[in-house]
This record gives structure tokens, sequence and C-alpha cells, in this order.
């Protein structure tokens, strides 16, 4: 099931190589990769003097979510998270072949915050109270919110409060995710929700009729919705707002404000990062850098 | 293990799934199993050759893909129903394959004069499989049994991820993930779970062993 991903990602990287040669691409290639500070300088003792030092840094981010990460099959990943952690490294003067990216589910993110595995971890990562407690964000660098999709002839899911209305309706989302927790006040009774560990079985539930509606953040629904050939639809308007975040140790505030002030600096890259990835969704509108929450 | 004593109804709640799973999945793979291991061992050569073929196929396939076709693939045959009762029926349909070879191994123990004997009083083919042999056989599998049926508690945590949510393995997902505890001290408390249900079985099996035991 997820092959379909893979071919898509495949075609369109095929695509966008094409266009570019088409294009004479010099200018795009040279600003699709963010600028590499030259020799950058931080107050020693940071972490970023430390990583600058180093001239690696380990991103944890996820492997299996189209748009935002998603290994190709030459085993690269790609995505918005992919392309924000890039644009970090740049300004601590680390190219992007220097980044090692490490496969983050969400299960583990804080656990390799913690532990210290990775030195930040990019990856869909919502910012919340709860996490706070282990870990702090920065950013945040981009505004999900979940929404739901359903087969194209559906009228009768017009929003999240259709699900209460009739307890036949089921609902498809993610084991563990968010997204399958914030539905659950809109249920009239538990049963309601069905969960699988990807969403692209979600999808094939749907296609089969076996579930009625799926949900989670709006920018994975639309890929599907892109990918369905009129066959899904998404109905209502957001009604959860997801803050991404850049998650780092716990307490580290120099490096949060850093990547806050990082993201701020580089709002043409932001944009290029967002249109060559998730942006390529059809109905994905380029977003504005959200402003930042205050560093702790 | 503070993530354990503050979702103590998430855990509870998940328990009950998995314990409906497993009591549903328990009661099919003993019926079916039993009704496949007759046919393996009648006399009429179609069912055995069916039988065989049921034991291959079940035995030989990995539980996540029989559990994929049947959510997935008899929803696509216009056979819908829910994602629970795909996945006791996948279930099912794997561990009817280990309980009717546990139950075979128990029915070619009974010694050959027995059946004999048996068809010689002129009893049934049935007459003399459930009132001679199984009587017998069963006793001498409650140990291999007992650890097929056991397997089968452990692998409903697979059941979970097709669709079913809210078992006490998904529990686990939810709570590491969605809400952020600790992954360790979470799972401690799913393995806790489970271990009711398996230490349970474990020592009530023991009970049915020393009760059905016959001197030899």
């Amino acid at each position: 099931m997820h092959s379909r991903f893979t071919t898509l990602a495949a075609t369109l990287a095929v695509a966008s190589v094409f266009l570019a040669a088409c294009s004479g691409g010099e200018s795009e290639e040279a600003a699709a990769e963010p600028t590499v500070a030259e020799v950058p300088e931080f107050e020693a003792g940071t972490t970023m003097a430390e990583l600058a030092e180093q001239g690696t840094i380990t991103v944890g981010t996820k492997f299996d979510q189209p748009g935002f990460g998603l290994e190709n099959l030459e085993g690269d990943v790609e995505g918005f998270d992919v392309e924000i952690a890039k644009i970090i490294a740049a300004e601590l003067g680390i190219s992007p072949e220097k980044i090692k990216f490490v496969q983050t589910p969400s299960a583990i993110r804080e656990e390799v915050i913690e532990g210290g595995e990775v030195d930040m971890v990019v990856a869909t990562y919502t910012i919340n109270d709860k996490r706070r407690e282990r870990i702090s964000f920065a950013g945040p660098y981009y505004e999900a919110g979940q929404q739901i999709m359903v087969a194209a002839d559906n009228d009768e899911i017009t929003g999240p409060d259709s699900l209460k209305e009739n307890p036949d309706l089921t609902v498809c989302s993610v084991t563990g995710s968010t997204p399958a927790e914030q539905i659950k006040p809109y249920l009239a009774d538990p049963g309601q929700l069905t969960l699988f560990d990807e969403y692209s079985q979600c999808a094939d539930s749907l296609s089969n009729g076996q579930v009625d509606a799926v949900t989670t953040d709006n920018v994975i629904l639309l890929g599907f919705v892109s990918e369905s050939d009129g066959d899904f639809k998404l109905v209502g308007e957001q009604f959860t707002e997801e803050p991404y975040g850049v998650g780092i140790a716990k307490g580290d505030v120099a490096f949060c404000e850093f990547i806050n002030e990082t993201l701020a600096a580089n709002e043409e890259a932001y944009a290029e990062a967002w249109e060559s990835t998730a942006g390529q969704v059809e109905g994905a509108e380029t977003p504005e850098l959200p402003e930042p929450q205050p560093c702790s | 293990m503070e993530a354990v004593t503050e979702n103590l109804d998430a855990y509870v709640d998940g328990f009950l799934t998995s314990l409906s799973i497993i009591l549903w999945s328990l009661v099919g793979s003993l019926v079916l199993g039993l009704l496949i291991a007759a046919s393996r061992v009648s006399p009429v050569p179609p069912l055995r050759r069916f039988g065989l073929f049921w034991v291959t196929t079940f035995r030989n396939t990995p539980l996540t893909v029989v559990l994929v076709f049947c959510a997935f693939g008899l929803p696509e045959l216009g056979f819908n129903r829910s994602f629970f009762f795909f996945g006791v029926l996948g279930l099912v349909l794997y561990t009817s394959a280990f309980v009717c070879e546990a139950v075979r191994s128990g029915i070619n123990s009974v010694p050959a004069g027995q059946a004999e004997a048996a068809r010689s009083l002129g009893l049934t083919f049935s007459q003399c499989l459930g009132q001679v042999v199984l009587p017998q056989a069963l006793r001498t599998v409650v140990p291999p049994l007992g650890s097929v049926l056991i397997a089968m508690f452990k692998n409903s945590a697979v059941v979970g991820a097709f669709g079913v949510g809210g078992d006490l393995w998904s529990t686990g997902a939810t709570l590491t993930s969605a809400r952020g505890y600790e992954t360790l001290p979470v799972y401690i408390g799913v393995a806790i779970g489970y271990l009711i249900i398996t230490l349970t079985a474990g020592a009530l099996l023991q009970v049915l062993e020393r009760k059905v035991a016959i001197a030899r």
C-alpha cells in the first residue's frame, strides 16, 4: 500500500527533474538548496556552537509520511520536514549531505530527544503541553488542522458533527495519533472509530466502503484526495489546530530561539520548501510562517 | 509507573476489548479446529483432502496476511462486516489449523484397537470418534493445545492493528504517541495486561490437565 505513494513520489521526482531541465533550471536548482552559512559564529557552549564545530547534525524525521518525510527508492528522505531541517542546518554551516536523518515514528519521538540520539526532531510533531513536560519545542513552522475525508458521492457527512448525529457512521484514523484522540469527543459511540497502522489502510477501507470517513491533518488527506481520481473529497472546516514544532532537548532556550530566528529569516526558502514538497498536492496553499511560541 | 495509574481506565478498556477478541476466537478456533481434525481423520477422501488443504493453507500463511485478506479482501468481494468480525475471523481461521493438528496428534495417540473395537460394536464413524476416540484423545492434547491457545491469546495483539483498535496493544500505542507517555512504563502495563490473561489461562489448563489425566 506504500507503493502507491512511492510511485507517486517517484513520478513527482522524475517530473520535477524533467521540468527543471526544460526550464534550464539553474536558478531553481540553486534556490532549492538553502545557502549554507560559511563561517557561522556562536557563543561557546551552546548547542549551535557544538553542532557547527562538529559539522554534522542528526535529525529525527518520519520516513512514511508523504509530503513531510518519505523515504524514496534511493533511500533518501524527502518532504517538508526534511527541507525545514535543511534550512536550520544551513544556518549552522552544515550542508544537506552532512545531515543524518534517523527514522522517528511518533511513539519514540520524546525518547530519542531525551536519550540524545538526535539533535532535533522534525516529524509532523504537534506542540502540546503533555509533550512539553519532557522536551522543548521551537516553532511552530506549520499550522495543520484536522479535517474529514469522505467518498465523493457521500452527502450525508458534512463535518465532524455528522458523526454524533448518526451512530452508524464510522470514521478511520491511525492508532496512537493525535487526530484519533481528538475525534473522540465527536463520536456518539467509541465503536465508530476504526484504527489502523497507516493512513493508506484507512483510504483503502474508505474506497471499499468499510468505513464512511477518514480523519487526520488536512495536508495528509489532500494527498489522498489528489491521488483518488475524484473518488474522495474533504468536507467541513478544519476543526483542530495542530501546530507542528521542532522537538529539541528540554530547556535548550538558546537553540529554540536560534531555530525561530532562522525560520523567520528564511521566508523565501521556507515557501520553496513547501512548494517543492507538501505544496505539490492539489489544493494545498503555501502557508505563512506561523508566529513562534515563546521558548522555554 | 504513573503512566499506568493515570490511565487505568484506558487500560481496563483495552483489556476488555482484548479479552472479548480472545474469547470469541477461543470458541471459534476450538470448534472449527475440531471439525477440521475430524475431517482429516475421516474415512471420506474428499474431506481428508479438504482438511489437509485447510491446514496447509492457514498453518503456512503469516497471520498478518490472513488478516489482510479478511479485512480488505472480503469487503472487495462485497462482504461487509465490522472489523472486529474480520479480525476474529482471521484469528480463528489461522488458529484452527494449529488446533486441528494438536487434536489430530491426540487422535493418533489412541491405540487403533480402540477404534476397531468401537467399529466391531457397530458404532458409526461419528459415534466412534465422539464417544470413544476423542474423549481419550483430548486428555493427551491438553498441554499442546494449551500452548496453541496461549499463542493465540498473544496473537490477538495483531488483530488490534486491523481496524479494531482499542485493544490492549493499541492502548499502548495511543498512550505513547498521542498522549506522550514514556514507552517503557506504558508497555510494562500492556505486558501485565496480557500476563493476567495468559497466566490465568495457564493455571486453568493445569487444573484441567490434572483433572482429565489418566494413569497409563
